[in-house]
């Protein structure tokens, strides 16, 4: 007799369209041209990215387009050591909240060519982008940022952003 | 921009776990394996399948596991005509309430039939295994039930 049963593997598996509505699917096609596009609200000025095509605080679209900067600003930052399912990137690796120049709101990317214990906050980042060739309407596009070489950002320049 | 500019992709959200099943579920489950169905005995005598932890009904502890099945009763059912992927079968069938031979609950499974109308509420049905090297300690080892005498 073999062993009892102690463990069950239990799929959740969820298959469906996904569909990026106007504003996101202008900011992936900035994307497939290498660059990143943000919507300025007309009524405060901040400008979001990506755009979700209107202002969260004023309710209105955000219809003024504006063309962001490659380099950015890590605002803050996780190292990841954990191993979990599905994982693709060697650890430890860092994920960043990253303040695009000309942004108001800071989104999530990948971190390399920086040792783990020389990230910091403040720290200015570029993107780094596929081959021309291979850019697409997907944030695969992007395969990280990594250090400028510039000097680290004043915490007043970012703070609020936190 | 036009509607049509608008992109669409085929996204898929994946999250397999693996849980531990306890004493009870567990031995529910290897009795499946080994081609057994089991049900909790309660303290008041009644006999609970899947088997529970507890008494649903006092949350008393529950006695000792005993075999019920194969074969029982369709108490309740509803008629499935285009079946999900991953789902029991990849044909019409229906999902019912079967009361085993020695269990007072019904235990959800699928009911291989020919349509709607050969099925029916008092109908008594049987297990349909799966050959016993396929069997993995999963209430799929079952693989559905049918009529009586069908098999």
């Amino acid at each position: 007799m073999s062993e009892p049963v102690t463990m069950l593997e239990t799929p959740i598996r969820i298959d469906y369209e996904f569909t990026a509505g106007l504003a996101q699917s202008r900011y992936l096609k900035g994307i497939a041209e290498g660059r990143f596009l943000g919507q300025r609200c007309p009524k405060c000025g901040k400008v979001y990215v990506p755009p979700r095509g209107s202002c969260p605080t004023d309710g209105v679209p955000t219809t003024d387009e504006v063309v962001l900067g490659n380099t950015g600003i890590v605002t803050t930052y996780c190292v990841v050591n954990v191993p979990f399912q599905g994982q693709s990137i060697e650890l430890p690796y860092i994920c960043a909240q990253i303040l695009l120049d000309g942004a108001n709101i800071a989104f999530m990317g990948l971190i390399q060519e920086v040792p783990t214990d020389e990230i910091r906050m403040g720290m200015r980042v570029e993107a780094v982008w596929v081959d021309k060739k291979e850019l697409g309407p997907t944030m695969a596009s992007v395969k990280y940022f990594r250090p400028s070489g510039e000097s680290d950002a004043a915490y007043e320049t970012y703070s609020e952003y936190l | 921009m036009a509607e049509s500019e608008v992109l669409r992709a085929p996204h898929r959200i994946e999250y397999t776990y693996t849980r531990s099943v306890g004493p009870i579920i567990g031995a529910f489950l290897t009795g499946l394996r080994d081609g057994k169905i089991l049900g909790a005995t309660t303290p008041g005598g009644r006999v609970v399948v899947p088997p529970t932890e507890y008494d649903p009904i006092t949350s008393e502890d529950i006695g000792e596991l005993v075999e019920v099945g194969p074969s029982g009763v369709v108490t309740t059912w509803a008629w499935t005509d285009t079946p999900l992927p991953d789902q029991p079968l990849d044909r019409p069938f229906a999902w019912a309430l079967v009361q085993l031979d020695g269990a007072d609950t019904g235990m959800l499974h699928a009911v291989d039939a020919a349509g709607p109308r050969a099925m029916a509420s008092g109908m008594r049905v049987t297990a349909r295994w799966r050959p016993a090297g396929e069997r993995i300690g999963h209430l799929r080892d079952i693989e559905c039930f049918e009529a009586e005498g069908a098999g």
